[in-house]
């Protein structure tokens, strides 16, 4: 399928929230996918974060939203202390998560975890993952 | 020095083992800390928008009450506090400008400038108590066992609060302080699915096969760690890996200061294997260790 590219599809706004969010410069990415690579859930993923990184430098909203990767985080910066360019992925992601989050939308819902789960979890899995999935 | 000791509040429930055994295994070592008084919860995880200054107020609470303690250290047992602690610290030392807003913000308290020093156990224990020191207070020897020191993420992620260098080896040490065999293997810093254990289990089962089929290559006959929620995701996902005959055995998971506890000579009530799963107590009982009243879960 063939992607249009051009000052008519890079949604410049976005790309200023995220670089402003996550206080990096998602220009600095050369694409070199080490992110990717030193990932613990990429094996799980269907987009890779470098893949995410492009879609952010041309500014493709739309199609950010509908990839689950910053929904598979686990935000255990492996990317942010091996990218060569020093960019804090780690923090990328999150952007990218709160973008939606902040819209008032959860992305799990705490009174539909299962009883038994909630129950023998550890608070710190349910207070980080609250923080990290809900608004 | 005064040394003020923050908890967590999975340590006060879920994770009581871990606290039992650290506090014993201190007293043990002749070493005073404090609970911190009033302490809250930290948050668990550390903000990482640049506009998000609210969330750092927990951790920085509990900073500004060790600084009112008197105290120049702040002891943490598990990793997800040391990390949101020690990053919160960082940015209340180094960041000028959020360090003004954030305390304006909370006016009834001291302002806070990073005075405190947020420190793990574990490099407690290498560079307050010392290994020597340690090694002369071992009662019960580990010798014979062989185990894997897992450290996930977030004691040595991001770089600017890891507790030692890349490739550093404070846990083998500590290990190998107790007497056992320190085994090497490379998932050792690969995270455990963290908590997307909330949303995507079947990912984190996948994660921690691998990080037990690296523990295990390595000839590990157990697994120690210092994180309740690695520990939850270890420990229950290899339940699910066994059911789908993906491992033919539970690889046996403590807590570290359960081995401290254990090679002191201190008995079940500290090192608490009643909280333990059945792997890990049956490997206590091939060791001829007193399981106490350790009832058989699976
Ligand atoms: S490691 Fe850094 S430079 Fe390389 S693809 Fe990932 S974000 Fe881009
Ligand atoms: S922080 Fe997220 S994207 Fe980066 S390596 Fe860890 S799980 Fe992957």
């Amino acid at each position: 399928m063939a992607i249009e590219i051009s000052d008519k599809t890079i949604n410049h706004e976005f790309i200023e929230k995220i670089n402003q969010l996550s206080g990096q410069d998602i220009r600095l990415c050369f694409q070199c996918g080490t992110c990717g690579g030193a990932c613990p859930m990429s094996e799980n993923m269907q987009t890779l974060p470098r893949r995410i990184m492009r879609m952010l430098q041309f500014g493709m909203a739309h199609r950010i939203a509908d990839v689950e990767t910053g929904w598979e985080c686990a935000s255990c910066h492996s990317c942010t202390v091996s990218c060569p360019r020093g960019i804090d992925v780690a923090r990328v992601m999150e952007a990218v998560r709160l973008l939606v989050l902040r819209k008032n939308i959860n992305r799990i819902e705490p009174s539909r975890l299962p009883d038994g789960a909630v129950r023998e979890m550890p608070q710190v899995a349910l207070v980080s993952g609250f923080r990290k999935l809900t608004s | 020095m005064k040394v003020s000791y923050y908890p967590g509040c999975t340590l006060k429930t879920k994770a009581k083992h871990l606290e039992d055994s650290a506090l014993a295994s201190l007293t043990a070592l002749g070493v005073q800390v404090g609970e911190l008084p009033r302490w809250n919860c930290c948050g668990a995880v550390h903000s990482l928008a640049d506009d998000d200054l609210i969330h750092h107020v927990a951790p920085v609470r509990d900073l500004v009450r060790a600084m009112n303690e008197g105290s120049e250290r702040l002891v943490t047992l598990c990793s997800m506090c040391y990390n949101s602690l020690a990053r919160a610290n960082l940015l209340m030392r180094h960041d000028e400008i959020k360090r003004k807003t954030i305390n304006d913000f909370m006016n009834e308290e001291n302002d806070y400038h990073g005075e405190v020093e947020v420190e793990h156990l574990i490099t407690f224990l290498r560079d307050t108590v010392g290994w020597d020191n340690l090694r002369a207070k071992i009662k019960v020897p580990l010798s014979g066992m062989k185990i894997a020191a897992y450290y996930g993420c977030t004691l040595v992620r991001p770089k600017d609060v890891a507790i030692e260098p890349p490739h550093g080896r404070v846990m083998n040490e500590f290990v190998e302080a107790l007497g056992a065999e320190a085994v090497d293997f490379s998932a050792n810093t690969v995270c455990c699915g963290s908590y997307q254990v909330l949303a995507h289990p079947d990912v984190v089962v996948d994660v921690v096969g691998r990080i037990i089929a690296s523990a295990s290559d390595g000839g590990a006959d157990a697994l120690i760690l210092s994180c309740p929620l690695c520990e939850y995701n270890l420990v229950k996902k290899q339940g699910e890996l066994l059911q789908q005959q993906k491992i033919a055995r539970k690889l046996p998971v403590f807590y570290f200061s359960q081995l401290l506890a254990m090679a002191l000579g201190l008995g079940p009530e500290s090192y608490r294997p009643d909280r333990n799963d059945a792997a890990s107590v049956e490997f206590l009982r091939s060791k001829n260790f007193p399981v106490g009243s350790a009832s058989v879960q699976p």
